[in-house]
């Protein structure tokens, strides 16, 4: 069948490029495996230690966009000690050798140093698109540098990162030549800017769409910036506290009225309440409203805000809105695709202001959620199967009870069969997390009735061994389970130890796993790395007969390349 | 090619027995009232399992007996003075019914966290024993020990704090006296700087002291090295 000279299938194939159906090619057979890895041009790689820069320069020696991902998800929770790794910096350095057509760069959760960005800066001349989100280690510096040598630079995305702000000029750094910005989301940054070096790059990027400032830019600019940037469709406000008798404030008021491509609003670091009627002229076009960080807004003036925006998708916002609130939302946003409610006290279960009826309102008005992360004082059976009966299309739904084992505070059961509810009848569901007072049986309809799902995060649940059984057993494309302070042990982990091979992580933390477990775990999987981060001396490697002490943390993933070469003193690799 | 377990399998199967189509259709049929769930209750479920049996079975773990167990519980290692802080961060010890903070628990990343806290700023004192005067500062504007030793260091430059986290041991060059590098927390405890990650630390910390090592008898025992 050799019909189809290898030009034509490169070209076929430049059509395709979904990872999973590219990966898919390349098992075909050897002429598809090589067409495939030479016309690949965007390599996603979900956990960096699965696989080195040597070999994916190798395979796929074309590469120009890169997305990279490296701490476990439960980082972002500071459950992963500092120091643990997802290093850029050797990624970078072997790229910078043998990948001079890199364009574009995303990571997430990895530490990038300054030299890293330096060296990215000067090693890339196509270089276009930098995205990092909740990544450290780097400072003002690094990005000075990315601003000062990349000539070609189309977007710089900094998304929730821990950078050291130096203080320093470097929004200066961006040269006069530079007019190519499309996207430039700085909003993480906590030092000053330079406000007039921001104005002139504004004012010479033609192009800029998307613009995500941070809380030292003051309410006074953003009209300059308005007026400068007619293209724009994506806002960030930094600071947005004002006088709202004055002519700035009136003056900003036009301007968005005048402003009809805006469709995404976000920012308000510093809000007054008094101020937000200015942008009620945006929200009759907002797909996508972020107000989760907007904590000087209380839940009335939200509601008035939201009010307007009948056209929104997204929504982000803060928990002091209430189920009043909630309720308004369901009236008002019937397009709503994807909603995420934050608490406005998260050091711990404190006055949280919404209940499963807020939850239950929104799905009786959105038809179309898919999407949702909701933090709640409770939640009871009957309410989940309501949402499930309402939104069967949910393909992310994460639950979280400020209390983690609350059980349904009017029947005093635990949470099982709302959520197998929601299971059984979100054929669609990908992602889940759960929470509240939880039995073996939630795991049992998770593994039953879950069939799509990728991602799984459990805490303080379960009641034996089994209940990681049936997930493990059941659910057949799963990827990433993440368990903390669940009673889940070495049986557990050891019935199927084949399965690891088929998911790309597993994360155990405070359960019931010894020492002894993970060595047998290792000792059968050669292909997977068993770390065990072992802080504060908890656990002794030698002598042997301690095989019984329990490992307080466990990470493990598959991997081609065997143990990773950084890691730390505190990371054991059985 | 995923190797199911055979007593795995013979539950899945009983359980398929238990549940019927209808049975299922009913129970998301639910309409509002509460008082109708029971009757429309899933029956599906583990076999053996009563139904009748409240919320707690005998070997869940309760909130606190999970607090206790990372504290106290059956791992004997816990009880090293190395675990002290995390201890510092579940309090339950003392207080089981209190509404104790988990480490990591709501799971909020610690960028939101923070950036609800505080106004952007976060001034605290920093006295060096035998100085004549205090000095304040932000932890804000720092993302790390690193940043903040050197910080210390630029303000009190007559010692080498910058080693601090290698050494573990800071000197006074004129008369050689230690020192030690700590704070006092939201429970008025004085620890050592340097256990906890730094996020945690800059909002836990209410001031910092270098103490002569001499006078360090109050302060929670340092992890002993390996």
């Amino acid at each position: 069948m050799n019909f189809c000279p290898e030009e034509v299938l490169e070209h076929i194939f430049e059509f395709v490029t979904s990872h999973k159906d590219r990966n898919s090619m390349s098992l075909v057979c050897k002429t598809w495996y090589q067409v495939e890895r030479e016309s690949r041009y965007g390599v996603f790689i979900g956990n960096c230690y699965a696989i080195n820069p040597v070999r994916l320069i190798k395979r796929f020696p074309r590469v120009r966009s890169l997305t990279l991902k490296g701490k476990p998800h439960f980082a972002d929770f500071n459950l992963v000690p500092h120091g643990w790794g997802g290093f850029v910096d050797p990624w970078i350095k072997a790229l910078a050798k043998a990948c001079p057509g890199l364009e574009e760069l995303r990571l997430k959760r990895m530490v990038v140093s300054d030299e890293s960005l330096d060296l990215l800066s000067r090693s890339f001349v196509n270089f276009r698109s930098l995205v990092l989100v909740s990544c450290e280690g780097f400072s003002t510096d690094g990005l000075a540098a990315v601003a000062a040598n990349c000539r070609n630079l189309q977007e710089l995305d900094l998304q929730e990162n821990d950078v050291d702000d130096r203080r320093g000029h470097w929004l200066s750094c961006f040269p006069e030549s530079c007019t190519s910005l499309v996207s430039l989301n700085f909003a993480c940054l906590k030092g000053e800017i330079n406000l007039s070096a921001l104005e002139r790059l504004v004012a010479r990027n033609p192009n800029l769409r998307s613009l995500r400032v941070n809380r030292a830019v003051p309410f006074e600019m953003l009209q300059k910036i308005l007026i400068k940037a007619p293209k724009l469709t994506d806002l960030g406000t930094g600071s947005f506290v004002h006088d709202s008798d004055s002519e700035t404030y009136h003056t900003l008021k036009s301007a968005m009225t005048n402003c009809k491509s805006i469709s995404s609003l976000s920012g308000f670091l510093d809000v007054a309440s008094c101020c937000l009627p200015a942008v009620y002229p945006l929200c009759a076009n907002l797909i996508s409203l972020n107000l989760s960080y907007a904590s000087g807004i209380n839940g009335n003036e939200l509601v008035k805000l939201i009010g307007h925006c009948k056209k929104l998708q997204h929504l982000w916002i803060l928990d002091c809105i209430g189920d009043d609130g909630l309720r308004v939302v369901a009236d008002t946003c019937n397009e709503l695709e994807e909603l995420r409610v934050f608490p406005s006290d998260p050091f711990g279960p404190g006055n949280a202001a919404v209940t499963e009826q807020g939850l239950v309102a929104i799905c009786s008005g959105c038809p179309k959620l898919h999407s949702l992360l909701y933090f709640c004082q409770q939640m009871t059976n009957a309410a989940l199967i309501t949402v499930a009966k309402n939104c069967p299309n949910f393909i992310r739904f994460r639950l979280c009870i400020l209390d983690p084992v609350r059980p349904d505070p009017i029947t005093m059961q635990p949470l099982d069969e709302g959520f197998g509810a929601i299971v059984q009848s979100c054929k669609r569901l990908k992602r889940l997390s759960i929470s509240g007072r939880l039995t073996d049986s939630v795991f049992f309809y998770i593994g039953t009735y879950a069939e799509q799902l990728e991602m799984l995060s459990v805490a303080f649940a379960g009641d034996s061994d089994n209940a990681m059984l049936y997930v493990l057993n059941g659910c057949k494309k799963l990827r990433k389970l993440e368990i903390r302070d669940c009673p889940f042990g070495n049986m557990a982990l050891l019935k199927d130890v084949g399965k690891y091979e088929t998911m790309r992580s597993l994360w155990m933390s405070s359960c019931e796993l010894t020492l002894g477990g993970c060595k047998t775990l290792a000792r059968k999987m050669p292909m997977l790395n068993v770390e065990i981060i072992n802080e504060n001396d908890q656990v002794e490697i030698i002598p042997d007969n301690n095989d019984r002490q329990k490992v307080e943390k466990m990470y493990l993933y598959r991997t081609l390349v065997g143990p990773r070469p950084d890691a730390p003193d505190f990371v054991w690799t059985l | 090619m995923v190797a199911k377990p055979r007593e795995q399998n013979l539950e899945f199967e009983a359980a398929e027995r238990n549940l019927s189509p209808g049975m299922a259709n009913q129970a998301w049929g639910l309409e509002d009232s509460a008082t109708d769930f029971k009757e429309t209750e899933l029956t599906l479920g583990p076999p053996g399992e009563s139904r009748d049996a409240g919320g707690k079975s005998g070997t869940k773990r309760g909130f606190c007996e999970t607090l206790d167990l990372n504290l106290t519980g059956s791992n004997a290692k816990r009880n090293d003075p190395g675990a002290q802080s995390q201890q510092e961060a579940c309090p339950t010890a003392k207080h089981p019914a209190a509404k104790a903070k988990l480490v990591g628990w709501p799971p909020v990343r610690a960028l939101r966290k923070n950036a609800m806290r505080s106004d952007g700023c976060n001034y605290v004192k920093v006295a060096v024993d035998g100085a004549p005067y205090l000095r304040k500062v932000d932890l804000e504007m720092y993302s790390s020990y690193k940043h903040l030793s050197e910080a210390l260091e630029d303000m009190f430059s007559c010692f080498t704090i910058r080693n601090y986290f290698n050494a573990g041991k800071l000197m006074d060059p004129v008369d050689g006296s230690e020192y030690v590098l700590a704070y006092e927390d939201r429970d008025g405890d004085w620890m050592m700087v340097g256990d906890i990650p730094w996020q945690i630390f800059a909002r836990s910390c209410k001031r910092i002291r270098l103490m002569k090592s001499s006078e360090t008898v109050d302060i929670e025992p340092i992890t002993p090295p390996k």
